[in-house]
């Protein structure tokens, strides 16, 4: 009990004599938990509610079957409903629609729509029937009705009775909305209808998308699964609801990963400050550690006391984290949405659900982070031997295992080792692992470099000092940073940290905009791209309308494009397939092709080329020489790999094949899209009124490509917005930790300070000693977190965004933002570092020199 | 050299710590100002230093009338006339024994050759490129003594230079900071609790509510 209270009395007299750097560690501690926690809270609220939508639209069935070419011959389903062990199957027609009204976003105003048979789905998917009025219950198998959730009715601000006009191919059809749905998920937008007349007038005439089959009690799931996917052949798979959270989750996981990733980059941000914060103190108590183990404290009582200290500072600033984390993630669920902004959880309201379980996990990482700060600076104090403790002037060499370079060598070539380490279940553990023995290895090795370049100048001051042509201030600057390297290295590991963390994110995000800037050059050559809603399985343009694009006279050059989706693999979000015409002389004219590729007159007789996106060749496996068989038409067919192109759109995996080929092997001759080239006496708006002077003119999808590329970019930079506040956070976090720092020494410092101003040292000149202290030392922060920070982020451009996204990048270098970031770091740091100094000079200088050191 | 008129302090209401005390040291004069703890010696010695000022009276300093000059005035003067000798020595650890006593002369824009005689005078010669983590308590207080008189002040002011000493490195150091101020043909000021360390100056004096009084006619009135 009484070394209970003693320990108590330490720790709070501690706390009281350091209250600023107690409150900036944990600060900086509950940022970091802040952080991390409010992103797992946001997207596991996106991803459950996200589950539970698409959950919801399958209802209570035990399996549903799938074509891998998305719609099917509803023939299949009289077959299946009379299945052995098949007590109940609901046939489903699932489908998108162009709303004419919303078209002004390109990339929202698409309705998705269940056909649905009323009377199977009673059973198996209930929550989708309609609420027809009360006056016209049989309202909902009316050929024109429609059922739209709240969400769906919100969005388009229709009612029960109005008329919805939808977009089927080239023309345009109205429907009555007769009511609501059963039950809907928030935020969930979704329409209902009576299949067979989803399938009549949207062109869908005897196609499904999937059924839906409840078995009968006892049956076996796995088994009858294995064996009705032997029967129904290659071209379908069967599914569970757990197979369908999988592809659900394979959707979003690299993105989550990677946000996680950056959110412990803070918190690891938060863990350096804990550290440089207890180094520093117990540097600064160390002649009272040495005291009370003179008057008999054990050496265990006193790793116990600074341990104590560190799971107290680290229990403060997780529960203040925790706290944090759930207001910032509710407020970013109501501003930005599930995904902020980046569009991987579409057309849903999360709710958010505070889960003690997980709380607790990230309380106990805040923590354990803290703790492993704390390590370092308690096995010191606990090593350190009395009586050289309290002798004046052994606080430098209290640091002087961290000078020992070995251990940042070995830090900096495991990281080096671990880039060449491939991903782990398709994620970038290695070369996140890579980034953090990388910046524990170059903080490591600061003391040494600092010694190095210190003494350099040192060496440089001395010389001119003897020739009388330099002044006490640089002596004294550069004396104290080259021969008390281990506490200026404590300081400048703040600033390398931060300043290496901002360069690699500011390459990364620069090199991957230029790159897709480029990319889009390269994708969308033409002046104007024109799209028409699919008309049920086929494009939207068929070959008459297509006659009436071709003949226009306003454009030199058109170019059709016929675009599907296919799934590969049951447990992957579907692939996208783009039949266009491709130069046969050059494909690298046509794709940004990247890599080997095979020229077409070096392909044996009789087989069609494919060019794959980069994810194709992660994913599937799909290299270049490769031969594999994909479904075209009702059939599989051959193709041999040929190219690899970079796609910066479709990460799940992209597939471009001659249009020829693919009307060849499917007959199907309708088209999505028109890229079309204007002639060179035709402006814009001449080309737009030939376009809308068509007899379908009035529902095409008009985007100048221009105006694709500015919103593609505008996306990316909505993409980013995030890791740029994340890369924020880690730089207050890090100026913070400078502070800390600076403080801290400050505090040491103090009797230093009043003999200098005893001997005749102006007030003006201390202050002026510290400036360029702090300058000096950000100087060095700056220019190896530069050298760290190109380091990370040619890890993040050649590992982590390959190995999470599937996509490759040009470096690129912003030198204009690096500079700037550099001078505002310095300009911060050497403030910081004059304000902590005013402290230790604004009186005291009478008291100070009592105290010994 | 150096005259105190007047001189008042309080540092809180009803604590007067000193009170009407006027003296003049002479040039070349060495005084150990002995008294009770808390009497006012080491506030003495901050006025004289002007780190503190009087609540009345005036301290002059060659002429210098100091509680009139601004904070940068006072450190200009202090750099160039005054020494500083502490009982907790202040030798910076992250300089070398020759740079810490090179200290002032840099400050005063003086040249730096006289730091490596000056070491050599209080008995640490070669050992200018030595840190003060590899030296004893009287070594260290060799180096303040060195710092404290490199620069020739007119005035050297020593607060309890051997209390952290024992007996006999403390009596080489008093006969040290005797004689060096001796050469320099400054004045000092010794403050001090040991009888011992007072008999090595020039005259002895008792701080008391008085006033400054020889210790011969406090010892009368005693």
């Amino acid at each position: 009990m009484k070394m209970a209270s003693l320990s108590c009395w330490l720790l709070l007299s501690e706390w009281r004599a350091r209250f600023v750097q107690v409150v900036v560690a944990i600060m900086a501690i509950a940022l970091g938990v802040a952080l991390g926690f409010s992103i797992y809270l946001i997207n596991t609220a996106a991803f459950n509610e996200f589950s539970a939508a698409s959950k919801s639209l399958s209802g209570q069935s035990d399996l549903q079957i799938y074509n891998k070419q998305g719609l099917f011959d509803e023939l299949l389903y009289p077959k299946l409903a009379q299945y052995e062990g098949v007590s109940q199957a609901n046939p489903v027609l699932e489908f998108t629609a162009v709303v004419p009204d919303r078209l002004e976003s390109s990339s929202d105003h698409k309705l998705r729509i269940l056909g649905i048979d009323m009377f199977r789905a009673a059973t198996i998917s209930p929550d989708l029937l309609g609420v027809p009025a009360e006056d016209s219950v049989l309202d909902g198998l009316s050929d024109d009705a429609i059922f739209l959730s709240p969400a769906a009715m919100e969005w388009l601000q229709v009612k029960q009775g109005d008329m919805l006009q939808l977009n089927v191919g080239l023309q345009t059809l109205s429907l009555r909305v007769t009511g609501g749905l059963t039950r809907a998920r928030a935020g969930q937008r979704v329409a209902v209808m009576d299949i067979g007349a989803a399938q009549w007038h949207f062109h869908y005439l005897g196609l499904l998308s999937r059924i839906e089959l409840k078995l009968d009690s006892g049956i076996h799931h796995g088994a009858f699964k294995a064996k009705l996917e032997q029967e129904l052949g290659a071209q379908f798979f069967v599914t569970e609801a757990a197979d369908q959270e999988a592809r659900v989750a394979n959707m979003s996981r690299a993105y989550r990963v990677n946000l996680n990733m950056l959110a412990l980059v803070a918190l690891f941000t938060g863990a350096f400050l804990v550290f440089s914060t207890q180094a520093l103190s117990v540097i600064r108590r160390r002649n009272q550690f040495a005291l009370l183990r003179v008057l008999g404290f054990k050496r265990q009582q006193l790793l116990q006391q600074i341990i104590v200290e560190g799971v107290v500072l680290g229990s403060v600033g997780s529960l203040t984290g925790i706290a944090l984390g759930y207001g910032i993630a509710a407020l970013a669920i109501n501003f930005f949405g599930g995904d902020l902004g980046s569009g991987f959880f579409p057309g849903i309201q999360p709710n958010l659900h505070l889960s003690p379980g997980a709380a607790m996990v990230y309380f106990v990482v805040g923590v354990g982070v803290t703790l492993l700060g704390n390590i370092f600076p308690a096995r010191e104090a606990v090593r350190a031997k009395p009586a050289a403790a309290l002798k004046s002037g052994s606080q430098d060499s209290a640091l002087n295992r961290l000078s020992t370079p070995w251990p940042a060598v070995i830090c900096l070539c495991a990281g080096i080792l671990m880039t060449q380490l491939p991903p782990v279940f398709e994620l970038p553990v290695f070369g996140y692992l890579a980034i953090v023995f990388l910046l524990i290895g170059g903080i490591a090795l600061m003391p040494r470099f600092a010694t190095w370049f210190f003494s350099f100048w040192l060496d440089v001051v001395n010389r001119f000092i003897s020739s009388g042509k330099l002044n006490v201030t640089a002596l004294m600057v550069f004396a104290r940073l080259a021969n008390a390297p281990n506490q200026a290295s404590i300081a400048l590991g703040g600033v390398l940290a931060s300043f290496s963390l901002m360069v690699a994110m500011a390459i990364m995000v620069l090199s991957f905009r230029v790159s897709v800037n480029n990319w889009l050059e390269h994708v969308l050559p033409a002046d104007l791209y024109v799209r028409a809603a699919d008309s049920g399985k086929q494009g939207g343009f068929q070959p008459s309308e297509l006659k009436s694009l071709a003949e226009l006279s306003e454009f030199s050059r058109i170019d059709f494009f016929r675009v599907q989706h296919l799934v590969l693999d049951p447990d992957r979000p579907e692939i996208t397939v783009i039949a266009r015409p491709i130069d046969k002389k050059d494909p690298g004219n046509t794709l940004p092709l990247t890599g080997e590729t095979i020229g077409l007159d070096q392909l044996p007789e009789g087989k069609r080329p494919i060019w794959v996106s980069e994810a194709m060749v992660d994913l599937y496996g799909y290299t270049v020489g490769k031969q594999i068989m994909m479904p075209v038409g009702d059939a599989m067919h051959a193709f041999i790999v040929v190219g690899v192109w970079q796609d910066y759109g479709r990460q799940f995996g992209a597939v471009q094949m001659q249009l020829s080929d693919y009307q060849g092997l499917s007959a199907d001759l309708s088209i999505n899209t028109a890229a079309l080239w204007l002639q060179e006496q035709t402006s814009m708006t001449d080309a737009h009124v030939a376009l809308q002077q068509l007899p379908f003119g009035d529902v095409l999808e008009i985007t100048q490509s221009q105006s694709i590329r500015d919103k593609s970019l505008e996306i990316f930079d909505r993409s980013f917005a995030i890791t740029y506040l994340l890369e924020v956070v880690a730089v207050i976090i890090g100026l913070l930790g400078v502070a800390a720092s600076f403080s801290a020494q400050m505090l040491a410092r103090v009797n230093e300070f009043g003999m200098l101003r005893h001997i005749g040292v102006t007030r003006r000149q201390i202050l002026r000693i510290l400036a360029a202290e702090g300058s000096f030392l950000t100087t060095l922060g700056v220019m190896l977190g530069f050298v760290l920070g190109w380091g990370i982020s040619l890890i993040l451009i050649f590992i982590v965004n390959p190995q999470s996204f599937h996509w490759t990048m040009q470096l690129n270098m912003p030198w204009i933002w690096l500079i700037v970031l550099a001078g505002i770091m310095l300009v911060s740091a050497s403030i910081t570092a004059l304000i902590a100094g005013r402290g230790a000079v604004s009186g005291g200088a009478i008291r100070a020199v009592r105290e010994d050191w | 050299m150096l005259e105190l008129k007047n001189i008042s302090k309080a540092y809180v209401e009803g604590c007067q710590v000193l009170s009407n005390l006027t003296y003049t040291l002479k040039a070349g004069e060495y005084i150990a100002i002995m008294g009770e703890s808390g009497v006012g010696k080491s506030t003495l010695l901050n006025l004289i230093a002007g780190l503190d000022v009087p609540d009345s009276g005036e301290v002059l300093i060659d002429g210098n009338q100091i509680s009139k000059l601004d904070d940068d005035s006072v450190t200009m003067l202090r750099r160039k006339l005054l020494g500083f000798i502490f009982q907790a020595f202040h030798v910076l650890p992250h300089l070398t024994l020759g740079q810490n006593i090179a200290l002032p002369l840099l400050l005063n824009n003086m040249p730096v050759d006289r730091a490596e005689k000056m070491l050599a005078e209080v008995g640490l010669h070669g050992r200018k490129d030595d840190f003060s983590h590899e030296l004893s308590g009287g070594e260290l207080q060799r180096v303040a003594i060195a710092r404290a008189l490199v620069h020739r002040p007119k005035l050297v002011l020593a607060d309890e230079p051997t209390g952290n000493l024992d007996p006999d490195t403390a009596h080489d150091i008093l006969q040290l900071i005797r004689s060096e101020i001796k050469i320099n043909g400054s004045s000092g000021i010794l403050v001090t609790h040991s009888h011992a360390a007072a008999a090595t100056a020039d005259a002895v004096l008792v701080l008391t509510k008085q006033g400054l009084q020889p210790i011969e006619q406090v010892s009368k009135s005693i």
